[in-house]
């Protein structure tokens, strides 16, 4: 009972629609394509509202006149362009591409294009720069380690410090970059 | 030294968007305007009903007089309307501006008493009840007013009401030089 109830529930949480039913076409393909094209048309009052979800006056003028002009007979294309005419490109919730707008269709994925192929070089740097061999050990180290590892070997209680110590001495630790 | 300048990054970050706000504060940058297709263009076609019992209906041969033309859209319910009426009594009766006044999506007894009430400076007034003539010229709301050249190009096209700035440094501007 109460999942049945939470289902119809859920059933109510979609997006309420300003389209009133006196507005509705008789028409269901009519009426899709005039959802459609409502869903993509921007309210001129309400910033960045689909016609479609303003309850404005403008908007309930602009989804009648959507409606109008494709019972007529105009194409998808054509009411864009009726609207256009009237409102510019702001009608537009997908912005047309062209020059004015170039930096905004273009502008992110150029960024992430610079910013990756940026990163890619720094990886590929810092790789080649790790895959240097290490330089073998002269006479001299080895002698001084090996003298090094006996004493540890002779005080097991301080083998954590000569080693330590012979570890920076001979530079064996991990170069700190700070 | 290298590295160090990487942390100069966000810093420059911080003081690029700290720019763009104060460039967007001082300059006076409005982004709700959603701006005008119409001016350049010619004004759309007019056809409706007379407002005033008796008028003969509004078409657009007012529009190519010869004589620039003042186009107001209002409504008697609209406050801002209310507001700027006075400086279109003051065009009409004072300057001599030829103002075309549309109703929108207003009853006409409510609109014609409120003209009668507040003074009528309009040389000619339609009836725009469906709001289908208002879409034609891109309205948005009321209050809007279109500036028309003597050839019927639409020059301004103020969204909102006009102010006492707005005729002086636009509209009287405009009317004297379109002549």
């Amino acid at each position: 009972m109460r999942r049945a109830i939470a289902l119809l529930a859920l059933l109510f949480t979609l997006p309420a629609l300003a389209v009133e039913p006196s507005e509705v076409l008789a028409d269901p393909a009519l009426e899709a394509r005039a959802r459609t094209i409502g869903q993509a048309l921007r309210c001129v009052v309400c910033q960045n509202q689909s016609i479609d979800d303003s309850a404005a006056e403008v908007a309930h003028d602009m989804r009648r006149a959507v409606r109008e002009r494709l019972t007529a007979g105009d194409s998808n294309d054509q009411v864009f362009a009726f609207m256009v005419a009237r409102y510019g490109d702001y009608v537009l919730l997908k912005p047309p591409f062209k020059t004015g707008t170039l930096v905004l269709w273009l502008g992110a994925p150029l960024l992430l294009l610079l910013a990756g192929s940026a990163l890619l070089l720094a990886a590929r740097r810092r790789q080649r720069a790790g895959l240097a061999a290490p330089q073998p050990l002269s006479d001299e180290e080895r002698r001084r380690l090996d003298e090094l590892l006996a004493t540890a070997r002779c005080h097991p209680e301080r083998s954590e410090g000569p080693l330590r110590q012979s570890e920076r001495s001979l530079g064996l630790r991990p170069r700190d970059d700070s | 030294m290298q590295r160090r300048l990487l942390f100069l990054l966000p810093l420059l970050t911080l003081a690029l968007m700290a720019g763009f706000f104060a460039w967007s504060l001082l300059v006076g940058r409005d982004p709700a305007a959603i701006g005008s297709v119409l001016v350049g263009r010619p004004a759309p076609r007019l056809d409706l009903p007379a407002l005033r019992a008796g008028d003969p209906p509004l078409t657009d041969a007012l529009l190519k007089s010869g004589k620039p033309v003042l186009v107001n859209f209002f409504a008697s319910w609209c406050a801002p309307c209310l507001a700027e009426h006075p400086l279109f009594t003051r065009l009409g009766e004072r300057e001599g501006a030829v103002i075309i006044g549309i109703a929108w999506k207003n009853k006409r007894d409510e609109a014609e008493a409120w003209l009668k009430r507040l003074g009528d400076p309009f040389k000619s007034a339609g009836l725009d009840l469906d709001g289908k003539t208002g879409l034609d010229w891109g309205l948005s709301g009321v209050p809007e007013t279109y500036a028309i050249d003597g050839n019927g190009i639409v020059r301004m096209h103020f969204r909102g009401p006009i102010t006492e700035r707005d005729l002086n440094e636009s509209i009287l501007p405009f009317l004297k030089g379109a002549e």
